[in-house]
């Protein structure tokens, strides 16, 4: 079986937000990258069924000369090879856009299975995976919470809200995007380290790929979120905050 | 292009979500100047059509088709893609529920368009919708806006808009009701979705707890739960906690709380280590009071606090249980 995993680099959850001079984005040379969360589960899905089904796992990546590193730790996992779209516009680029060259990267590689995370740890919009399969003209599923393969269909868990979920039974090839939490990600090995070294990333320019289409969204600005509630912080060593939380939680809360 | 149409979400009973939708719908569609129109899809739709005949809304389509029953990304794609085409509206909104997310961005991409999905306000610039939505967990807000030509589509977050505004203001004429039947073969469908379920009897029920204690990322690894549990006991708190924690087994799915998991509205709420990302704050955000200690400032779970301690949890929790266990014994 072959199994395309669509991956993102994006901002580590821990990097200090500063905006650039232009209000469009953030410093860049202020933060550290990493793997999409939900896609590092979306990958880890991939190496399993992999295990399971055999096959071969491609890792398909658009992004900046940087986003070489967070290819190369997909390889490490245990990625057989990837494609990198080098493109240096994925925040100015919208949806639909980002979506058409990733879907004729993939569509070049007739994969069976096609996994990405659910969403974006950065932008959040939720809908790269969906808009894929839409262009790609294959069945998807969003927000999967397990995988089963079953000759040559998949049936899926989807999640839905307020703890309900739904099982789904689709044709391959098919297009799931992954929730986070679907099962533990593996570490790499440091024999995974060294073979990553080998494996084959293929560069691809995107113009190779889709043809610059007129943006359907701008991004306008991005902007600190104006705070709604007026809150107090307590300030002092940890004993001296936790005493005045204390008289909170009696006085003012009164649930002492 | 002509009216603003918002696509609500009914099966056999409303997610409250559309009527967020539906209020966000109307204010747009007064700053625009024209109508609101309202559809929804589905197999037996008389009930919710009886519903939407009493809404402050223009026209009301009923998109019905026996394949419509149970939703499918391939049915109410085809189906509302037909609706639009014949309806012609300037805008399409949703609500961000779950289904949305599964269909809408196909939607949007068979008319060439993305949608600007799960958006927290929409202001006016020059007469033109600007939409705004959260970026890097919350940390940041970003302004958005619709580009080219085409229906623009977009949908709201989950307690974003007030519902409660449509029962205010005139309600104007009445609302005309319309069917529409979509062409939808059984062949289209690719997907056989099965019954829906929940996964387990939930034994602990974090909605009616007055005081809860939640563990988020911070407290890095199931060792240190006890550094929680123990202040929780101290209060006598329900301990609750976000996705990450239970995705990892370190508590059961059921002391989840948020869009996935549990919704709560204790008298106080104290999230400990919880960086606060929307899917976890649409969950607590009922909550009278919020308290939260984290080590990041810019966290935005701040946003939502009434109080808040800059630090380091495992030395701030300790130091609140002794001092809850001082004040309980005074």
């Amino acid at each position: 079986m072959k199994i395309l995993v669509a991956v993102k680099q994006v901002p580590s959850r821990d990097s200090a937000v500063r905006l650039d001079a232009a209000g469009k984005w953030l410093e860049e040379q202020d933060l550290t990258f990493e793997i999409n969360e939900p896609d590092a589960y979306a990958l880890e899905e991939a190496l399993l069924l992999k295990q399971k089904h055999g096959g071969e796992v491609i890792v398909l990546c658009a992004g900046p000369e940087r986003a070489g590193q967070t290819i190369r730790e997909t390889l490490a996992k245990g990625a057989d090879r990837a494609i990198h779209i080098l493109c240096e516009d994925l925040v100015r680029l919208d949806t639909l856009a980002l979506s058409r060259r990733l879907a004729a990267a993939a569509a070049a590689e007739s994969p069976d299975l096609i996994l990405t995370g659910l969403q974006s740890d950065d932008l959040g919009l939720g809908q790269t995976g969906v808009v894929m399969a839409e262009i790609l003209g294959i069945p998807h599923a969003a927000i999967v919470m397990q995988v089963e393969i079953l000759d040559s269909s998949v049936r899926v868990k989807r999640e839905l809200e307020d703890g309900w979920f739904q099982w789904v039974q689709m044709p391959m090839p098919a297009l799931l995007t992954i929730q986070s939490g679907i099962s533990p990600l593996r570490y790499a090995t440091l024999m995974g380290i060294k073979k990553a070294k080998t494996k084959e990333v293929r560069r691809i320019a995107p113009e190779q790929l889709s043809p610059p289409e007129p943006p359907t969204i701008e991004l306008q600005r991005v902007y600190l979120p104006p705070r709604k509630k007026k809150t107090q912080m307590i300030t002092g060593p940890p004993a001296e905050a936790a005493a005045k939380l204390a008289d909170v939680l009696k006085f003012e809360m009164r649930v002492l | 292009m002509n009216g603003v149409l918002t696509i609500l979400e009914y099966r056999g009973g409303w997610n409250r979500m559309s009527w967020e939708a539906l209020a966000a719908g109307r204010a747009l569609a007064a700053q625009l100047n024209q109508p609101l129109l309202a559809a929804v899809g589905g197999a037996n739709l008389d009930e919710a059509m009886a519903d939407l005949a009493a809404k402050p809304v223009a026209s009301a389509y009923a998109v019905r088709h026996p394949l419509l029953g149970e939703y499918t990304a391939d049915g109410f794609t085809a189906a509302f893609e037909q609706l639009i085409r014949a309806v012609d509206p300037a805008l399409v909104l949703f609500p961000h529920t779950y289904q949305v997310r599964d269909f809408a961005p196909c939607l949007a991409t068979r008319f060439g368009q993305t949608l600007i999905a799960d958006s927290i306000d929409i202001r006016f610039d020059s007469g033109q919708p600007v939409f705004v939505r959260q970026l890097l967990q919350g940390k940041l807000n970003a302004d958005y806006r619709h580009a080219g030509v085409g229906p623009c589509f977009a949908s709201v977050q989950a307690g974003a808009f007030r519902a409660d505004t449509l029962a205010e203001g005139p309600s104007g004429p009445a609302c005309a009701v319309e069917e529409f039947t979509p062409r939808i073969e059984a062949s289209q469908i690719r997907s056989q979705p099965g019954e829906r379920f929940r996964q387990s009897a939930q034994t602990v029920d974090l909605s009616a707890a007055s005081l809860i204690v939640a563990v988020g990322r911070g407290i890095k690894e199931q060792a240190n739960l006890p550094v929680v549990e123990e202040l929780a006991r101290a209060l006598g708190a329900e301990l609750a906690a976000s996705r990450p924690i239970c995705d990892n087994g370190w508590l059961p799915m059921e002391r989840q709380v948020g869009s996935s998991g549990q919704t709560v509205a204790p008298k106080v709420y104290i999230a400990v280590g919880i960086s606060g990302a929307i899917q976890h704050l649409v969950g607590m955000k009922g909550s009278k009071a919020v308290i939260a200690i984290n080590k990041d400032e810019s966290a935005p779970i701040f946003e939502v606090a009434d109080y808040g301690v800059v630090g380091d949890l495992f030395e701030v929790a300790p130091a609140l249980t002794a001092a809850v266990k001082k004040v309980k014994g005074s």
